[in-house]
């Protein structure tokens, strides 16, 4: 038998059904999983006794026939989601100390439908970032990285910020993990490692309780080894809440129904502006090879226009931070976290915020602070919103002559932490793919689809229309067979 | 553009986060070359184009103005970094 931490989270289930193994051996394996990748710095909180008593309880609803769709499925959360009597950090030194009293939506959700909580993983601080390296509690290594833990040759990133979601998967200490997204945090990560993300159409899942970066742009997504386990995951994760304001009110598909392999007559809009100077021959060779098996599969490929996409960058680099430096005003020593004294309230609030955020989130609060200011509003903020307007146009003209986007999720194989850092434009510019997607609000999704010269992995992008989570997954289940990306990273629990 | 120190510092002020003189030269270098990369947005024509205030089709829902949750200080209270008697704990501000 396959050891219980290299299962699908579908062939769990299914063990779990057929008494082939409890929920307690199941979590037991992940448990001693997790440990073994501690040189990774993969978890910021480990909570391996809740994970062991929740098990037991899976066992116990199982054993009254009241199993749950994820019942007994050990996962990991993004240390930006904030759960009941669990440290949620965000990876922020300003949240020194924070225990939540009460537990977002969408990871009630996921233990209402029985999965199993492992612990709090690492990410970027307060998500901005696309390697996972400015956490307070220290960067997460990828376990992609050559050479032995401890002693590696290269440390290799694992994407940003959702990497220590994206990691743990990877390293088969978790069937699946928790991600957000805003310029691509669910994605990049997921191309970086091998694994399977999807960001769903905004409004999907609740924003309530997750710690806020850019409220316009934020959306939680499943991370899985497969398209099938994502499908499982999301569909707990979605679903109307009225504590969030952004939340559509719509009924929760079956998305694994939607699987059906069947994709014939479909048409696939390849957007020419992506193939922009720089894009590297080897993904767009893979990016061919991804049409091609489309085209195998009985759908059309069809050219199609994003004019505005060059700008995308640029108007979410003023849009995110602008809405950051107003959601992030929060964190003043007064409620919750970090205090630092001062002589006097404005002095404790200047201290408290010096000391607490790191560089980048004080780049972002301080650029968004900036282009809201008297004077600059129109010149900046207001720009970059006409602009997204006009992005989303964009996709609403390409939409009427396809179903579905085929693009690659990053401009490359990951790199080693310590490269790319001195200049955060160049760290920027990861996010190209991505980034345009969550300023249009739409479903996306990255399916790993081959290893690079560097024997690292690449990911293939979807992106979908409004809500049409289902065309993604079926056209991503495809891409993932034709791709039979069975590689595993050199380290694995 | 090109940000000076002093607008650094000043940016800084109201956003409450203090920076070590020291850091003011860089940062302004930073955030100018952040300033920069965002100038191409000029060159998109947004004559007459709404600026976006809502992605999702939809408006925000209304609802009754009621109490439907509440009545639990001491667990709201539970992470102050310094609470006393129902209240949160701050620098004096008024002499």
């Amino acid at each position: 038998m396959t050891a219980l931490t290299h299962l699908t989270m579908a062939e769990a289930l299914d063990g779990l059904a057929k008494k082939e193994f409890t929920a307690v051996e199941l979590t037991e394996a992940h448990v001693r999983a997790v440990e073994a990748v501690r040189p990774f710095n993969i978890f910021i909180t480990e909570t391996p006794d809740a994970a062991l008593s929740m098990a037991k309880a899976s066992d116990e609803r199982r054993a009254k026939g009241e199993a749950g769709p994820m019942d007994g499925l050990p996962i990991a959360v993004k240390d930006l989601f904030c759960t009941k009597g669990v440290a949620t950090t965000a990876g922020s030194r300003i949240l020194d100390g924070f225990k939540p009293e009460y537990e977002s939506t969408v990871t009630s959700q996921l233990w209402r439908d029985g999965a199993v909580m492992l612990g709090k993983v690492n990410l970027d601080e307060f998500a901005m970032g696309s390697a996972t390296i400015t956490a307070h509690q220290g960067e997460t290594v990828s376990p992609w990285s050559p050479g032995a833990p401890g002693a590696w040759e290269r440390k290799i990133v694992a994407g940003g910020s959702s990497g220590g979601s994206a990691a743990v998967i990877a390293a088969r200490a978790a069937l699946g993990a928790t991600g957000t997204d805003t310029g691509g945090s669910i994605r990049q990560p997921a191309g970086y490692t091998g694994t399977v993300g999807i960001k769903p159409t905004y409004g999907r899942c609740s924003r309530w309780g997750i710690v806020a970066y850019a409220s316009s742009l934020d959306q939680a997504g499943p991370m899985t080894r497969t398209v099938e386990d994502a499908a499982i995951m999301l569909r707990s994760m979605c679903g109307f809440d009225p504590k969030d304001s952004t939340s559509v009110d719509m009924p929760v598909p079956d998305f694994r129904a939607a699987l059906t392999g069947d994709i014939r007559g479909l048409r696939v809009g390849i957007p020419k502006e992506y193939r922009a100077e720089g894009l590297s021959a080897e993904i767009a060779a893979l990016w061919d090879q991804g049409i091609a098996w489309l085209k195998e599969a009985g759908a059309e490929p069809v050219e199609i226009s994003l004019p505005h996409t060059k700008y995308a960058l640029a108007a979410y680099y003023i849009i995110a931070p602008a809405e950051a430096s107003s959601n992030l005003a929060r964190y003043d020593g007064v409620r919750y976290g970090l205090r630092v004294e001062g002589g006097n309230l404005k002095e404790m609030y200047e201290n408290t915020r010096g000391a607490g955020f790191g560089k980048e989130v004080q780049r972002r609060i301080l650029i968004g602070t900036y282009v809201l200011s008297a004077g600059y509003y129109d010149a900046y903020y207001n720009k970059a919103r006409q602009v997204r307007t006009r992005i989303k146009q964009d996709f609403d003209e390409a939409f009427k002559s396809c179903d579905v986007i085929l693009t690659p999720t990053a401009p490359s194989t990951p790199f080693a932490i310590g490269e790319k850092m001195d200049d955060p434009v160049q760290m920027y510019l990861i996010d190209v793919f991505t980034v345009p997607v969550n300023l249009a609000g739409l479903p996306a999704m990255s399916i790993p689809a081959g290893l690079g010269a560097d024997g690292l992995p690449l990911g293939l992008q979807l992106i979908g229309r409004p809500f049409d989570e289902e065309t993604l997954l079926r056209v991503g289940q495809v891409v993932e067979k034709a791709a039979d990306f069975t590689a595993v990273p050199p380290f694995v629990a | 553009m090109s940000l000076d120190k002093a607008t650094v510092a000043k940016i800084a002020h109201l956003a409450r986060i203090k920076v070590p003189d020291e850091e003011l030269e860089s940062l302004a270098g930073e955030l100018s070359q952040i300033l920069t990369f965002v100038e191409q947005l000029n060159e998109v024509d947004t004559q007459d184009v709404p600026p976006m205030t809502s992605v999702a089709a939809q408006k925000l829902r209304r609802r009754k103005d009621e109490v439907t949750d509440g009545g639990y200080a001491a667990q709201v209270l539970s992470n102050g970094p310094e609470t006393a008697e129902g209240f949160y704990v701050v620098p004096k501000v008024v002499e």
